[in-house]
């Protein structure tokens, strides 16, 4: 699998590190329920997601990559400072 | 019809005619007063134990492939009781201890091979952790014994003893450990609950959940509606989606984990060994071939095939272990798709939804649970009450805090197990 970071361009898969589902942080007094569904509750795909990469070993630009769980095709990846 | 070695003997002697199929194969009736979604081995077992435990009847399993093809049959085969946290330590050797009686109960071979199993050490600090685990397995009234170099050189004499950067201390010797045939376990348990009277129906997708005022009341397949009075989820790899027919979202994001297997050798590793500075386990099948498995991927998927990475560093593993492997042919790599959850620890319990209850969460390690899952999600469905083995296995531990088990004891979060 290669992801291709916007700034270094096609790079191996081992160069990044997998941080999960790109997900809205709550307002920190959101309340439990809201943080539950933010640190555990996952909507866990089988088909398109966006996740958060870090390319740990290149750039060290956080990224959000929207990719297929079931094929591992990848349909784009942005810098994460972009997006938000 | 029971086997036998009479049986058997017999049968070799007639051209093997008389065996019948060893369940029958039901179209679905319209109303069970419990459905199981999912026949793999957790599913299978979970009916088994309340046709035999608690004398329920009416019942059915559903499967949307055909029995056993999912994770019990792309495991590597592993069963042991070496936990250390309470919650985890008493279900797994509860576990064990049903597998040990498991083929009599079933009157099927499930082929357990207690070889016991040898975790290697490579430090000071393995070794404390190593005493300190044993202690534990002891404690819960499991066995367990510390080896030292000498001791393990002479059971494993090809390991690279002085390997520069991971030399080997000693070992944590398991000998109830072992490994047992993965198919025939799910067999054995469908076999049993089809004697007992459970409709076990494949190729039966379950495609919605029907809940009224917060009561669970049937299912809706691809082979039509049936109601049901409770209804348990037993999908390890597909919970989220099914979960997510009663409105749920769960803790678990799913992952690969890798296995490989080699070509048939001659005897020659007569234990599971587990380096302890790698990710890397490795054990030899009854048919020659060197199983093994290694760490996750690390990304979430359901591709069910690994990436080249892992391999990669599973062969660097192995090679760094016992170079005598590199001169065994790699025969074939599989994945199976893992219910992680933030603690890597699993999930037997009720849900918010009366009558619907809720099996999963197994990470990589569901196999050796097979009988104590069932056992146990069969008491909690049957009574209400969850089973004491099991009475940690809580869904509400990761919004509570309470009673995570974090095994591994690197955080209670996704990404980390």
């Amino acid at each position: 699998m290669r992801i291709s970071c916007p700034l270094c361009g096609d790079r191996d898969r081992r160069e990044f590190y997998y941080q999960g589902a790109a997900l809205t942080r709550p307002a920190p007094d959101a309340g439990p329920q809201a943080w539950d569904d933010y640190v555990h509750l996952r909507d866990n795909p089988a088909g398109d997601t966006t996740d958060l990469w870090h390319h740990e070993a290149g750039c060290g630009a956080w990224l959000v990559i929207h990719r297929n769980t079931v094929t591992h095709a990848i349909h784009s990846v942005e810098l994460a400072g972009a997006t938000s | 019809m029971g086997f036998s070695g009479f049986r058997v003997i017999a049968e070799g002697l007639m051209g093997q005619r008389g065996w019948k199929p060893m369940w029958r194969d039901p179209s679905p009736k319209s109303e069970y007063d419990i459905v199981i979604i999912g026949g793999g081995g957790h599913g299978l077992s979970t009916a088994y134990y309340l046709a035999k435990e608690h004398g329920l009847k009416n019942i059915a399993v559903l499967e949307k492939g055909y029995l056993g093809g999912g994770n019990v049959g792309r495991n590597t085969t592993i069963v042991r009781a070496n936990y250390f946290l309470p919650g985890n330590s008493e279900f797994y050797s509860h576990s064990l201890k049903l597998w040990e009686g498991l083929s009599q109960d079933l009157n099927y071979n499930v082929m357990l091979s207690q070889r016991g199993q040898i975790t290697l050490f490579h430090s000071d600090g393995q070794r404390d952790a190593g005493v300190r685990r044993g202690n534990m397995i002891a404690g819960q009234g499991n066995k367990a014994e510390l080896w030292d170099r000498e001791r393990v050189r002479r059971e494993l004499p090809y390991l690279d003893y002085d390997n520069t950067r991971f030399p080997i201390y000693g070992a944590l010797f398991c000998p109830e450990s072992g490994t047992a045939r993965h198919d025939a376990v799910a067999w054995g348990y469908a076999r049993g609950a089809d004697q007992r009277g459970v409709d076990l129906i494949q190729n039966c997708e379950v495609t919605g959940i029907d809940i009224q005022d917060g009561k669970v009341t049937g299912v809706q397949t691809s082979r039509g509606a049936i109601r049901a009075k409770k209804v348990g989820i037993v999908v390890a790899g597909r919970s989220g989606q099914v979960a997510a027919m009663a409105g749920m979202r769960l803790p678990i994001e799913s992952h690969i984990l890798q296995a490989f297997v080699t070509e048939g050798l001659k005897p020659v590793i007569d234990h599971v060994v587990s380096f302890g500075m790698g990710h890397f386990y490795i054990s030899q099948s009854d048919k020659g071939g060197l199983v093994f498995g290694g760490d996750l991927d690390f990304h979430s998927s359901y591709a069910a095939r690994g990436n080249l990475p892992m391999q990669e560093h599973v062969m660097e593993a192995a090679m760094t272990l016992m170079p005598m492997i590199g001169k065994a042919k790699l025969l074939r790599s599989w994945g199976g798709i893992m219910d992680m959850t933030p603690d890597g620890s699993p999930i037997i319990d009720k849900t918010d939804t009366e009558g619907l209850f809720i099996d999963c969460g197994w990470c990589y390690g569901g196999f050796k649970a097979v009988p104590g899952s069932g056992f146990s999600f069969a008491h909690l469905i049957a009574t209400g009450n969850h089973h004491a083995p099991a009475a940690r296995f809580r869904l509400d531990r990761f919004r509570t805090g309470r009673g995570i088990m974090d095994e591994e004891g690197t955080g209670s979060q996704h990404n980390l197990h």
